[in-house]
């Protein structure tokens, strides 16, 4: 692509593409890493293969797009004009595929998406419940566009943002947009963004740096992958903008080295970006230089906490440090540095092309716009959801989620990683938003939703977070590093049915201290998920510490595996996987499980067919 | 452990300049390249940014990607993502630790396979999930799919297209 040298140029360059726009149909599969890992590359692959055999690669294009979001169904596909939805797509569809396009776009009816409920099949994306719910104004183009083609985002109106801002807008104006929209950090504090750059605005110390956070170390949550996979200019216009509105001349992105995809995708996007003319000297001759830089993290998750972050993009070990001084005072490299989360950054091109007003009419009183969540765990749609903040967790779950799957109650939902906490199936109307979120004892966060059901173990889940939280510790101050270490053992105490009715008090006494204590966000937020359980599933801890039980049968020194004599029919499956030769009999006839030999894997149950083996 | 031979780490060395903002992609680079950081490696760094060895130590030991000690042909990172954990993540990693006859997380005596965990590689719809060698996601997991995953890579030497059709999406991804 040509360089742009005007803001104009870039609506001229997007009127031409859209001139060029032909009527030719489209497959456009998703081949984020959800789908990827399903087998994307294959029907990409077989696709190609069956364009090229038929003759065909100059009247069908294939596009290999980000993220979708619904990775339950993956690998998907929609083809263009039609907007046609296919889910569960494999590489022996390629053929009934290309021929429905031949053949007047009949749609291959076994790859609809079928609604469980009503038993039919939907042929558009938008009607399908999973996306009709959701208001996708972040993630709506990646199914649309090749990430790793610029001129793609450019024809969707991407850059037409900046190039407005440019001409009309002054750096205050941006500022105030932000902050009039009401866009508030979507990293998981919910800061005020326009606050937060306002105060940046304030300093007269330069440089100034701009950074984006894309160290997504909750575990559960991947919007920040997806978007940085599937539509790395929006992040990239966001950051424009912002260095022109903060007058920064660098930034650094850091992302997670887990995620290589979005690595990959980025570091093309800021290629093709530089040689258009959008990033480097003088860009679109507005007198505006700037460069992104991309910083690789190496697996620590609390450099997810700016102070740390800032100090591993330094070369340095990621310790945070005590605010103030925040960052917007002195950031790296001891300069006035403003943070953002990557979809923060990516909303600013909308708040821009939309108006500050539209973005603040979605949402609530104090939360405005719309908020991404990965809704995964026991819950039959798993994917990523984009929704106007304030729906309640009950839509979110049934009407999106399609509920919780194999027929089971729902338990519990745990909002905002391990800072986060678990919600109770009880309070399942209320309205997620970050003061309501914190009031129920949990938090926004990043955005992962991790629905449980009655198997699983609110004990076992606050130990997990708790292990997660004492080995990602970074050791720095005392109350998070030797608070953690305690309250996982406590944990792993009740959890062993060696609890003691003490332990209780002592959980919720040493949460609170840490809470209080702590250096960083980390530390002030690590005992939320004990306190949280604690708060609303105080009866499983007294099952595990009084009864010496788990009343979701997972905590294995609390259970024994049985076989029942008059469901087992002797298919011999179980005894094929028992690594310890637990399981006696012989085939054709009931089996038993040898108590002392069994480790309790749990393998056995996994294979059972009639489901003859029981937790007791 | 095999005695490994080191190769010349200069021409990696070079490509960087002298700043300590590169300590961690250097690092990252020689890992990538070595599977490990080697101790000589590490004094050659310290040397080139003029950072005492202990803070290169510091840094080396701090961040979970590292390791001080070689790791093995196929690593294989099962994640433990809170998806993953109430999926049944941690049955299918014992599964797997005791097929490989490891104790925990680590190496194994022949150094074919390298197991680790990792908190969460944005794969959760998939859940439970390991990756192998950093590209291919093996999604749903089962106890009963370990002893398939490990034969694939345990094959791949002598048979490099023993991965099923169905299956070859995996190794491409």
């Amino acid at each position: 692509m040509q360089k742009l040298k005007s803001p104009s140029e870039v609506n001229e360059m997007r009127l031409c593409l859209e001139a060029f726009e032909t009527t030719r149909p489209c497959i456009s599969v998703c081949a984020g890493s959800g789908c990827k890992a399903s087998g994307a590359q294959n029907v990409l692959d077989s696709l190609h293969r069956e364009l090229e055999r038929r003759g065909l690669e100059g009247a069908i294009d294939i596009k290999s797009t980000g993220c979708h979001g619904f990775c339950e169904k993956g690998p998907v596909m929609i083809v263009w004009p039609e907007k046609v939805f296919y889910n569960g797509v494999s590489q022996s569809d390629a053929k009934d595929i290309v021929n429905s396009v031949t053949n007047g776009h009949k749609p291959v009816e076994k790859l609809l998406y079928k609604d469980p409920t009503t038993g039919q099949r939907v042929l558009h994306e938008h009607d399908v419940p999973f996306y009709a719910r959701q208001q996708r104004i972040l993630f709506g183009n990646n199914g649309k566009i090749d990430p790793k083609d610029i001129r793609d985002y450019i024809k969707v109106g991407g850059y037409s943002a900046l190039a407005r801002v440019l001409t009309n807008f002054s750096r205050e104006q941006v500022v105030n947009s932000v902050k009039r929209a009401g866009l508030r950090g979507r990293g998981g504090a919910g800061f005020p963004t326009g606050t937060k750059w306002e105060a940046l605005r304030k300093s007269k110390v330069r440089p100034r740096y701009i950074i984006c956070n894309a160290d997504e170390g909750d575990p559960g949550a991947f919007m920040d992958r997806s978007l940085l996979e599937g539509n790395p200019h929006s992040v990239i216009e966001g950051l424009i903008i912002g260095a022109y509105a903060l007058e920064a001349s660098e930034a650094y992105v850091y992302v997670r080295a887990e995620y290589p995809l979005a690595v990959e995708h980025l570091v093309v996007a800021i290629n093709q970006a530089e040689k258009a003319g959008l990033l480097g000297d003088n860009i679109l001759s507005s007198g505006l230089n700037f460069r992104i830089h991309l910083v690789e993290g190496a697996g620590a998750f609390v450099c997810g906490e700016e102070t740390a972050l800032i100090a591993s993009i330094e070369g340095r070990v990621g310790e945070p440090h005590p605010r103030p001084p925040y960052p917007v005072q002195k950031g790296l490299w001891g300069k006035p540095t403003v943070i953002n989360n990557v979809k923060t950054w990516a909303s600013v091109p909308v708040i821009v092309n939309k108006g500050a007003d539209w973005y603040a009419s979605i949402g609530t009183e104090r939360s405005k716009g719309t908020m991404v969540f990965s809704l995964v765990g026991k819950i039959n749609n798993t994917g990523l959801v984009e929704v106007p903040m304030g729906i309640t967790l009950r839509q979110m779950i049934y009407d999106i989620g399609g509920g919780i799957p194999k027929g089971k109650q729902l338990k519990a939902i745990q909002i905002g990683g391990p800072s986060g906490g678990c919600i109770p199936a009880s309070m399942i109307d209320l309205p997620i938003d970050y003061e309501a979120l914190t009031q129920a004892g949990s938090m926004m966060g990043s955005g992962g939703m991790v629905v449980m059901d009655e198997d699983t173990c609110m004990v076992d889940v606050a130990r997990y977070f708790m292990e997660f939280l004492e080995e990602e510790s970074c050791g720095k101050c005392f109350p998070c590093r030797e608070g953690t270490q305690r309250l996982r053992e406590i944990l792993v105490r009740v959890s062993q049915g060696k609890g003691e009715e003490s332990d209780l008090g002592l959980l919720d006494d040493a949460g609170w201290m840490i809470k209080e204590t702590s250096l960083c966000g980390l530390g002030q937020t690590a005992p939320n998920p004990v306190l949280s359980t604690l708060r609303y599933f105080r009866d499983e801890y007294e099952a595990h510490i009084r009864e010496k039980r788990c009343p979701a049968k997972v905590c294995r020194e609390l259970i024994v595996y049985e076989i029942d004599p008059a469901i087992c029919d002797g298919c011999h499956a179980c005894v094929r996987v028992c690594t310890t030769e637990a399981v006696l009999g012989e085939k054709n006839k009931s089996h038993t499980i040898d108590s002392a030999k069994c480790i309790k894997c749990g393998a056995c149950l996994e294979v059972c067919q009639p489901k003859a083996v029981l937790v007791h | 452990m095999p005695q490994v031979e080191l190769p010349n780490v200069e021409p990696l060395l070079e490509q960087y300049e002298d700043r300590r903002i590169n300590l961690i992609p250097i690092l990252q680079d020689v890992q990538e390249t070595y599977r490990y950081l080697p101790q000589e490696v590490l004094r050659k760094i310290s040397k080139k940014l003029r950072v005492p060895l202990t803070e290169v130590y510091q840094v080396a030991t701090f961040y979970r990607c590292f390791s001080l000690v070689p790791r093995g042909k196929h690593v294989i990172q099962v994640c433990l993502g809170t998806a993953c954990h109430v999926r049944g993540a941690p049955r299918v990693l014992d599964r797997m630790l005791r097929d490989l006859k490891l104790a925990g997380p680590g190496t194994t005596g022949d150094f074919e396979f390298t197991v680790e965990t990792v908190r969460c590689i944005g794969c959760c719809g998939l859940a439970p999930v390991a990756r192998v060698d950093n590209s291919n996601t093996h999604p749903h997991l089962t106890q009963a799919k370990v002893g398939g995953l490990l034969k694939r890579y345990q094959d791949k030497a002598e048979a490099p297209n023993a991965a099923k059709p169905d299956e070859a999406s995996h190794a491409k991804a």
